[in-house]
C-alpha cells in the first residue's frame, strides 16, 4: 500500500541515516546509541544559507519554520552529492499529534518524491505511527537514549550556568567537551548502575571552573521545542544571551519528553479511554520521573547549581493556568515552564516560536497575561523565527527585554 | 567648558536624530533627518555639524534606535534600547502619563507605565507604521502632508485592513478604482494605523489615562492624531502631543548618556562612527551582469520581440481600443485590425483611473479626427466595471483572458505566462490553447511591482534609475523571499551590514522573483513551468528583475517590448475580435462635457450593509460600487441562481430559536467556530435538560471591534479573533453562564486516520478564559470534552452542572437526542446539497462547491463570497454536502482533522462530477492549509479539475476573490468547448 520506500531490515547494513540536530550534545548521544546497535547514522549539522533556500524550495511557505528547516537540510544534503541516494534513509521524529509538526514526515517525503524516490523515511516516534518499517527502537535502545537524554540535560545546563560566569575564557567549553567524552564512553559501556556516580563526576568538573559572582540577568528559553533548542532555528540564541551578558537558562529536553508521555496518560483520566498502550505509557512515566527526580536530587545535595524543574511541580504550574488536556504541540508544557522559571528567579523568559505557529497562539501569547498577572515582574516577550524574520528584529526585541531586565 | 553635556543619537528606520541636553537636562540643540538609508553617512554628517558648533567639546554620548544598534557595536559605543530609553525621558519628563505610544518608520510601539509597567513592540509580521503611511500616500500619488490635509476633511470611514500594510492596500486599491473620496480614503488610512496599534499592540489592556504619543508621524500628522484621540476616547488634557515628540527617544537617549556612558570628545565620535566598519556576513546571490556585452546582447535579444508599429499620424482605417485599469496603472493601446499598434500609454493612475482614461481618449479623439475610426473597445482590470459604466465600453474582460489574447500573439505556443503588476502576480499554465490553471498571489504577498516603487523612492531613486543600478551589483544581497513587509526589515538589515544601493536594488529584484516562484506558483523546478514562458506586467520592464527571473529558470523567456501594456493590448484585440462594427464607447462630443461626481452610501438591501459608492454622470447615468450582490447595484436577480450557504446559515439561526417553556437557566453560546457545525448538538442538549439557550449576535465588523483589545495574537485567523466580540456579546445578555467546551476531538466520521481540531478550534476558549478580564470559573465553562464518548460526557456535564443536579439518566437522554439533533443537521445539509444541485443542474448552472470549515458560512467572515459566485452565474453548495460522496483518496499527507478530511473528500467527489469545480476557502493565518491546500490541488489536478483557492480574512473586499472567480468562469467556459 505504501507508495513510498520503505526501510527495510537489510538497509540496516547497507544505508546510512541522516539525522537533523536539534540538540547538540542530546542529538550526539541518542545517534551514538543507535550506532551501537548497527544503525549507521550521520547528524546533519549544516546551517548554510542553502539550507533555507531548499527549505523554501521544498515545503509551502506557509509551512512551520522548523519543518522548512529540517527539510531543506536533508534537501540539502541529498544534493551536496556526498551521499549515494541508493544507501541513504532519512529520520525524523514524529509525535503524533493534533499539529502541523505529525505532519513533517509527509511533506518530507512528497519533497523527495521526485528526484529520489528511492530513499526511505524513518519516523522517530513513541505512538505507534508508521509501523511495520525495518526500524525498531527496543526496550534496552530506549533506555540507553532516555539515559543520553538525561545525561545532556545536565551537561546543558551546567555549562549554561558556567559559561556566563567563568573567569578563563573557553573553559566550560573545554569542560563540556570533556564531559560528552566521558558520557559517550558510559554509554558505549551500557552500565547504568552508577549514573550517580557519574552525576557527580559531571557536577565536579563544572564546579571546577573558576567562576565569577557577578550578577547576571538570568534569560529562560520556552517555545516550540525545535526553535527552543535549535541553533539553526533559533539564530545561536544562547550564545547571543551570553553575549549579552546574560545566563541562558534552557529547560530539560526531558520535560519534553514526559510531556509527551504523561498526555497518553492525561488523555485515559480525561475522556476516560484506555487504550493498550496507556499502562505503558503510565509505567514509561513513572521511571522517566523517577529518574530525573534521582537527577535532581544528585544535584541538589552536591550543590553550586541550579537543578531542573521537577516534572510533576511543573504539573502543578500548568493547573494553574491551563488544563492539561491542551496537548497539541508543546501545549501546557510552555506556560508550565514559564510560571516554573519565574518562581524560581528567572523572571525574564523568551519565548520563541515558529511565525504562525497554532497552538502557541494559545498556550504562548495566549497565556502571557496570565502569568503576568501572577508574577508582575515577569518579563515574556515571544519572538517570532521565519526566513524572513530578521536578526536585527529579533536582537532588537530581545534587547528591549534585557533592557527591562537589567532595570529590575 | 567645565560643564559636560550628553549627548543622544537616534537612529531610526528612515531618520536620524540628535538631541544636546546641558546638566540641568534641558535641551539646547536638537535635529531631526531623514538618512535615505545611508545610516552611517547621515549621522557622521550630523555630527560634524555639532562640532562645528561645539567644537572640541566632550559628551556623555549614547546611541539609540532600530538601525543604531549594529553601529554602535561596530563603532564601540553605547547603546541603549530605544523603548528603553524612551521610557527614561518619559519618566523624567511626564511623570504622570499612564501609557506611551510610539509610532516611528517601521516600529511601533507601546509603554504601559502604571498598573505594571510593561513595553511592547509590533511583532514582526506588523511591520510599517510610518513606513506604512508612507507607501499609502505614494499609492495615492500626494506626499504626506498632502494625505495629512485630506483627511481632515473626511465624511466617512472604510474599514481598511490594518493588521498588515500590504493588506490594507489591497483593501485600498479598489476603493481608489470605484472611485471613493480621496478624503475618505486617506482617513481611512489613519483609522487603520490606529486599529493596528490598538490590536496589535495593546494586546488585552486598555489604552487609558493619560496618554503621551510620540514618533515622527504622530507629531506632524494631525489626523492621525485625530484619529488616535477619537478611537481612545480621550479628553484635551489626557492626550499628550508633546513639541519635542520628533526627538524624544534622542532626549532619552541622552538622559540615559547623562547616568550611563563615557565621555567621548565630539572627534572620537566622529572617527569612531566613520571608522565602524559593519558586519560584512551579508548573505550574497548571483550577480546578474558581469560585461556591459553580456548585457548589450541581452537587451537586443529582448528588444527584437515587439508589437508592429503603425503612425497614428497617417494611418487610416479602423481602429480598436484596449483599456487595462490596474490597480496602480492605467495602460491604453490602440491597434489596427492587423494588431499594429497605433498608440500606447501607462501612467500611474494616482488613485483616479476614469479621469486618467477620459483625459487619454480626448487626446486620442484629437489626434484621429475622422481619419480612424474606433469600432470596437474593452476594458480589462480593477477598474474594469467602473471605466465601463463611465464611458461605454463595449465589452468587460477578465484580466488573465486579456493577457492571453496578447501574450498569444508574441508566442502561439506559449505553455505559462506570468505578470507581476503593480499588486498582482498572476501565473497561468496553457494547455491546449485554454488556460489550464490560474495561480494568484494571496493578499499576503501582494504589492511586488508597487514594493520596488516605494523603496525607490523611500532610497530618494526614481523606479528606473534604482533598478539601473542592481545590473551591475557585484554583491547582490539576498533578502530572502517573503511578504514585501518582511523584505523590508531585511533591507534595513542589509543596509545596516553596509551593503550599497546597488546590491540592494539587485536583491529586491531577486526576492520579487523567488517570491513569484515559489510562494506563489509553488514550483519545484524551473522545467515544471513549461517551454514556453511569456513575462509581461510593468514589473518585467524592469531588467534586472528580467535577469534575474531567467536566471533563477535558468532558460530565456519570452518578454515582449510592451510587456507593461499587453492586458489593453489583449483588450484590443479582444475588442477586435468580437466587434459588432459600431461602438458603444463615449463620443468626442460627449467626452468633452463628460463629468461625474461620487456620492458613500450603504446598502440597505440585506444584512451586510454593504458600504457603496455612487457615482453620477453628467448624463445622469449611475454606477454603483461597493456591493457584493447585484441588489445594490439597482439590479433585480434575474433568475435565482441555487447557493445553499445562505440555507446553512438561517437554518442554523433558526434551530437555536426553540427554548423550554420555563427555562430553569440561560446557557450563553458564542456562535464561533466549532460551534457552526455543533451548535445543533448543544442546542438540544441544553434544551432538553430545561435550559434557555442563548446564542451571540451574527458577527459584524463591529463585533470584531467590540473584542479587539482582548486578541493577545495578532496572526490568528479572523475567524478566532471573532470570537472575543461574541464573548463580550454574550457578557452583556444577562447569562447564567457561557458554556464554550474544549475539543481536542471532533466527531469521528471514519474516514481519517485522526479526528482533531485544529489547536485554534479545539483550545480558543483557554485563550478567551486567560484574556477576557470578566471571564471568571463561574461564568465561563469550558470542560474538556470528546463528544464521541458517551460516558465520559455524561460524567463531564454532571460534574460541571452540578448545581443543577441531572440525574446521569437525564443527561444521557440529553446526549442520545443532541447526537439525533447533530445526525438531523446533517443531514438537513445533505438534503439541500441534493436540491441545489438538481435545481442547478436542471438550469445546466455550472456548480461550485465552496469549500472551507463549518464557519466560513459567518457572512462577516466570508464576506459574501458566495453571492458574488451566484452573481456569476454559478450555483453553490457547501463540502459538507458532499463529502460523504466519496471515500478519503490516497493521500501523500496525515488525514488527521475532521474538518479538513471533509475537504479531500469534497474534492475527490467534484473530480468525478463534470458540471461541478472546487474552490477552497482559506482563512489568512491558517497554518493546517498550508497542508491541505496542496493536496487538495493535486488531488483535483489529478482528475482533471481547476484549483482554485480563495485566501479570506478581516478585507472585506473582494475585488482579488472576483478576478480569481471570474478566470475561473473564463477558464471552466475554455474548457467547455
Amino acid at each position: 500500500m505504501a507508495d513510498h520506500a520503505v526501510f527495510t531490515p537489510g538497509m540496516k547494513k547497507t544505508h546510512t541515516i541522516l539525522v537533523p540536530d536539534m540538540l547538540p550534545i542530546h542529538f550526539g548521544f541518542i545517534t551514538d546509541v543507535l550506532r551501537q546497535y548497527g544503525y549507521k547514522l550521520e547528524l546533519l549539522t549544516s546551517s548554510a544559507r542553502s539550507v533555507v533556500d531548499e527549505g523554501l524550495k521544498n515545503v509551502h511557505n506557509d509551512t512551520c519554520y522548523p519543518a522548512l528547516l529540517v527539510i531543506g537540510q536533508f534537501m540539502d544534503a541529498l544534493k551536496s552529492g556526498k551521499y549515494d541516494p541508493d544507501r541513504v534513509a532519512l529520520m525524523i521524529s514524529q509525535t503524533g499529534g493534533g499539529c502541523r509538526a505529525s505532519n513533517y514526515i509527509h511533506l518530507l517525503r512528497k519533497a523527495i518524491a521526485k528526484d529520489y524516490p528511492q530513499i526511505p523515511v524513518l519516523s522517530l516516534n513513541f505512538s505507534g505511527l508508521e509501523k511495520g518499517s525495518g526500524f525498531k527502537i527496543t526496550p534496552p535502545m530506549l533506555r540507553k537514549m532516555l539515559y543520553a537524554v538525561l545525561y545532556g540535560d545536565m551537561i546543558m545546563s551546567l555549562y549554561n550556568q558556567c559559561r556566563p560566569y567563568e573567569v578563563n575564557a573557553g573553559e566550560s567549553l573545554e569542560v563540556r567537551d570533556e564531559c560528552c567524552g566521558i558520557i559517550r564512553k558510559c554509554l558505549a559501556d551500557g552500565s547504568f548502575s552508577k549514573t550517580e556516580r557519574y552525576y557527580d563526576i559531571l557536577l565536579d568538573r563544572f564546579s571546577g571552573i573558576e567562576r565569577t559572582h557577578e550578577k547576571k540577568p538570568k534569560v529562560g528559553i520556552v517555545g516550540e521545542i525545535y526553535v527552543k533548542y535549535s541553533p539553526l532555528a533559533n539564530n545561536h540564541l544562547e550564545d547571543y544571551l551570553i553575549s549579552e551578558g546574560c545566563e541562558p537558562v534552557v529547560p530539560s529536553f526531558l520535560d519534553f519528553c514526559m510531556y509527551c508521555a504523561v498526555n497518553n496518560v492525561n488523555d485515559s483520566t480525561i475522556y476516560g479511554t484506555r487504550t493498550k498502550t496507556t499502562p505503558l505509557f503510565k509505567a514509561g512515566y513513572d521511571i522517566i520521573y523517577r529518574k530525573e527526580r534521582q537527577m535532581i536530587e544528585t544535584m541538589k545535595k552536591h550543590g553550586g547549581f541550579e537543578p531542573p524543574h521537577d516534572f510533576e511541580e511543573l504539573r502543578g504550574y500548568a493547573d494553574k493556568y491551563i488544563h492539561q488536556g491542551v496537548k497539541m504541540g508543546e501545549g501546557w508544557l510552555i506556560p508550565a515552564e514559564m510560571a516554573a522559571l519565574a518562581e524560581h528567579g528567572t523572571e525574564n523568559i523568551i519565548c520563541t516560536q515558529p511565525f504562525g505557529c497554532l497552538p502557541n497562539h494559545i498556550v504562548a501569547k495566549g497565556m502571557t497575561r496570565v502569568i503576568r498577572s501572577a508574577y508582575p515582574n515577569a518579563n515574556i516577550t515571544a519572538i517570532d523565527y521565519d526566513p524572513g524574520a530578521t536578526r536585527v528584529n529579533q536582537e532588537n526585541r530581545i534587547k528591549l527585554m534585557l533592557a527591562n531586565a537589567r532595570k529590575a | 567648558m567645565s560643564e559636560i553635556y550628553s549627548l543622544g543619537v537616534d537612529v531610526g528606520s528612515t531618520t536620524v536624530k540628535t538631541v544636546i541636553i546641558n546638566e540641568k537636562k534641558e535641551i539646547i540643540y536638537s535635529k531631526y533627518e531623514r538618512h535615505f538609508s545611508k545610516v552611517k553617512e547621515s549621522v557622521s554628517s550630523q555630527l560634524r555639524e555639532i562640532a562645528e558648533k561645539y567644537p572640541g567639546q566632550s559628551f556623555h554620548l549614547s546611541i539609540t534606535g532600530s538601525a543604531g544598534l549594529g553601529l554602535a557595536n561596530a563603532a564601540e559605543l553605547p547603546f541603549v534600547q530605544e523603548v528603553f530609553g524612551a521610557f527614561i525621558a518619559v519618566k523624567h519628563s511626564y511623570p504622570d502619563a499612564d501609557v506611551v505610544v510610539e509610532l516611528g518608520g517601521e516600529d511601533a510601539k507601546i509603554i504601559f507605565l502604571t498598573g505594571g509597567t510593561e513595553q511592547r513592540m509590533n511583532g514582526s509580521c506588523a511591520g510599517g507604521t510610518g513606513a506604512f503611511i508612507d507607501q499609502m500616500a505614494t499609492l495615492l500619488g500626494i506626499t504626506v502632508p498632502e494625505m495629512d490635509e485630506l483627511s481632515l476633511r473626511s465624511e466617512k470611514l472604510y474599514p481598511i485592513a490594518s493588521r498588515c500594510g500590504v493588506f490594507a492596500k489591497s483593501d485600498i486599491q479598489p476603493l481608489l478604482n470605484q472611485g471613493a473620496n480621496r478624503e475618505d480614503v486617506a482617513a481611512s488610512i489613519f483609522q487603520a494605523v490606529v486599529d493596528q496599534t490598538v490590536s496589535g499592540l495593546a494586546q488585552g489592556r486598555r489604552i487609558k489615562g493619560k496618554v503621551l504619543f510620540l514618533g515622527g508621524p504622530l507629531s506632524f500628522l494631525k489626523g492621525l492624531r485625530r484619529a488616535f484621540v477619537k478611537t481612545l476616547g480621550l479628553s484635551d488634557d489626557e492626550a499628550i502631543f508633546p513639541d519635542t515628540a520628533p526627538c524624544f527617544m534622542a532626549y532619552g537617549c541622552a538622559l540615559y548618556a547623562m547616568e550611563n556612558s563615557g565621555v567621548f570628545t565630539i572627534d572620537d565620535a566622529i572617527s569612531r562612527i566613520s571608522g565602524a566598519v559593519m558586519n560584512d556576513d551579508i548573505i550574497t546571490g548571483t550577480r546578474l551582469f558581469t560585461t556591459q556585452e553580456e548585457y548589450d546582447e541581452f537587451v537586443k535579444r529582448h528588444n527584437s520581440c515587439d508589437a508592429v508599429r503603425v503612425d497614428i499620424n497617417s494611418y487610416s482605417g479602423d481602429a480598436y481600443l484596449g483599456i487595462d485599469a490596474g490597480s496602480t496603472t492605467t495602460k491604453l493601446a490602440l491597434i489596427t485590425p492587423d494588431g499594429g499598434l497605433l498608440y500606447n500609454y501607462y501612467t500611474s493612475n494616482k488613485g483616479r483611473p476614469l479621469d486618467v482614461i477620459t483625459d487619454q481618449l480626448g487626446k486620442i479623439y484629437d489626434i484621429i479626427g475622422d481619419r480612424i475610426k474606433i469600432r470596437s473597445s474593452a476594458v480589462t482590470g480593477y477598474g474594469e466595471d467602473l471605466i465601463k459604466a463611465g464611458i461605454g465600453v463595449d465589452f468587460g474582460i477578465v484580466e488573465t483572458v486579456a493577457h492571453y489574447r496578447a501574450a498569444a500573439l508574441f508566442c502561439p505556443d506559449v505553455d505559462f505566462i506570468i505578470d507581476i503588476g503593480g499588486q498582482d502576480i498572476k501565473c497561468f499554465k496553457i494547455k491546449n490553447h485554454a488556460i489550464d490553471s490560474i495561480m494568484l498571489n494571496e493578499a499576503c504577498s501582494s504589492g511586488c511591482g508597487s514594493f520596488i516603487q516605494t523603496f525607490a523612492q523611500a532610497m530618494g531613486y526614481d523606479i528606473a534609475e534604482f533598478s539601473r543600478l542592481g545590473l551591475f551589483a557585484e554583491k547582490p544581497v539576498d533578502l530572502g523571499s517573503r511578504c514585501t513587509v518582511f523584505m523590508n526589515s531585511s533591507v534595513k538589515q542589509a543596509q545596516k551590514d553596509g551593503a550599497t544601493v546597488e546590491d540592494i536594488s539587485a536583491g529586491l529584484s531577486s526576492s520579487i522573483i523567488k517570491n513569484a516562484i515559489y510562494k506563489v506558483i509553488r514550483a519545484r523546478s524551473a522545467q515544471s513551468l513549461g517551454d514556453n514562458i511569456v513575462v509581461q506586467g510593468g514589473t518585467f520592464l524592469n531588467d534586472a528583475v528580467l535577469r534575474s527571473f531567467e536566471q533563477e529558470l535558468g532558460k530565456n523567456v519570452t518578454r515582449p517590448a510592451i510587456a507593461g501594456l499587453m492586458g489593453a493590448f489583449g483588450a484590443a484585440l479582444y475588442a477586435k475580435e468580437n466587434s459588432t462594427g459600431e461602438s458603444s464607447l463615449i463620443s468626442p462630443e460627449a467626452l468633452k462635457n463628460f463629468s461625474y461626481s461620487s456620492k458613500q452610501t450603504h446598502c440597505r438591501g440585506c444584512g451586510s450593509n454593504c458600504s457603496l459608492t455612487i457615482m453620477t454622470f453628467g448624463d445622469g447615468h449611475k454606477f454603483i460600487s461597493g456591493n457584493r450582490c447585484e441588489k445594490g447595484a439597482g439590479l433585480i436577480r434575474k433568475n435565482d441562481i441555487p447557493c445553499m450557504f445562505e440555507y446553512k446559515y438561517q437554518h442554523l439561526l433558526e434551530i437555536t430559536k426553540e427554548k423550554p417553556k420555563s427555562p430553569i437557566a440561560r446557557v450563553g453560546i458564542p456562535l464561533v467556530l466549532g460551534f457552526y457545525e455543533q451548535l445543533p448538538f448543544w442546542h438540544r442538549l441544553f434544551t432538553d435538560l430545561g435550559m434557555e439557550v442563548v446564542i451571540s449576535d451574527e458577527s459584524t465588523r463591529k463585533t470584531y471591534f467590540n473584542g479587539q483589545h482582548t486578541i493577545p495574537s495578532d496572526t490568528v485567523c479572523y475567524p478566532a479573533k471573532l470570537s472575543h466580540g461574541h464573548i463580550v456579546d454574550l457578557l452583556g445578555k444577562n447569562v447564567d453562564f457561557i458554556f464554550y467546551p474544549c475539543e481536542s476531538y471532533n466527531i469521528d466520521e471514519g474516514q481519517s486516520d485522526n479526528h482533531y481540531n485544529c489547536p485554534v478550534v479545539a483550545y480558543y476558549p483557554e485563550l478567551l478564559k486567560a484574556n477576557v478580564p470578566e471571564l471568571t470559573d463561574e461564568n465561563f465553562l469550558h470542560p474538556y470534552m470528546d463528544i464521541n464518548l458517551e460516558r465520559h460526557c455524561v460524567e463531564v456535564l454532571s460534574d460541571v452542572l452540578k448545581k443543577y443536579g441531572f440525574t446521569k439518566k437525564q443527561l444521557k437522554n440529553a446526549f442520545a437526542s443532541a447526537h439525533a439533533a447533530l445526525d438531523k443537521w446533517r443531514s438537513d445539509i445533505i438534503t439541500e446539497g441534493e436540491r441545489t444541485i438538481k435545481i442547478a443542474r436542471e438550469k445546466k448552472i455550472p456548480i461550485i462547491v465552496l469549500a472551507g470549515r463549518p464557519y466560513h458560512i459567518d457572512p462577516e467572515i466570508n464576506h459574501g463570497i458566495h453571492k458574488l459566485m451566484t452573481s456569476l452565474g454559478l450555483a453553490v453548495i457547501t463540502e459538507d454536502s458532499v463529502s460523504q460522496y466519496a471515500d478519503t483518496p490516497k493521500l501523500r499527507v496525515l488525514n488527521q482533522w475532521t474538518y479538513h478530511s471533509r475537504l479531500y473528500r469534497a474534492a475527490k467527489y467534484v473530480t468525478t462530477q463534470p458540471d461541478m469545480q472546487l474552490v477552497q476557502l482559506v482563512s489568512f493565518g491558517c497554518g493546517i492549509d498550508a497542508i491541505t491546500t496542496d493536496e487538495v490541488r493535486s488531488i483535483l489536478e489529478e482528475g482533471g479539475k481547476l484549483y482554485t483557492q480563495l485566501k479570506i480574512d478581516e478585507i472585506s473586499n473582494l475585488g482579488a476573490a472576483k478576478i480569481r472567480m471570474r478566470s475561473l468562469v473564463a477558464a471552466m467556459a475554455d474548457k467547455r468547448s
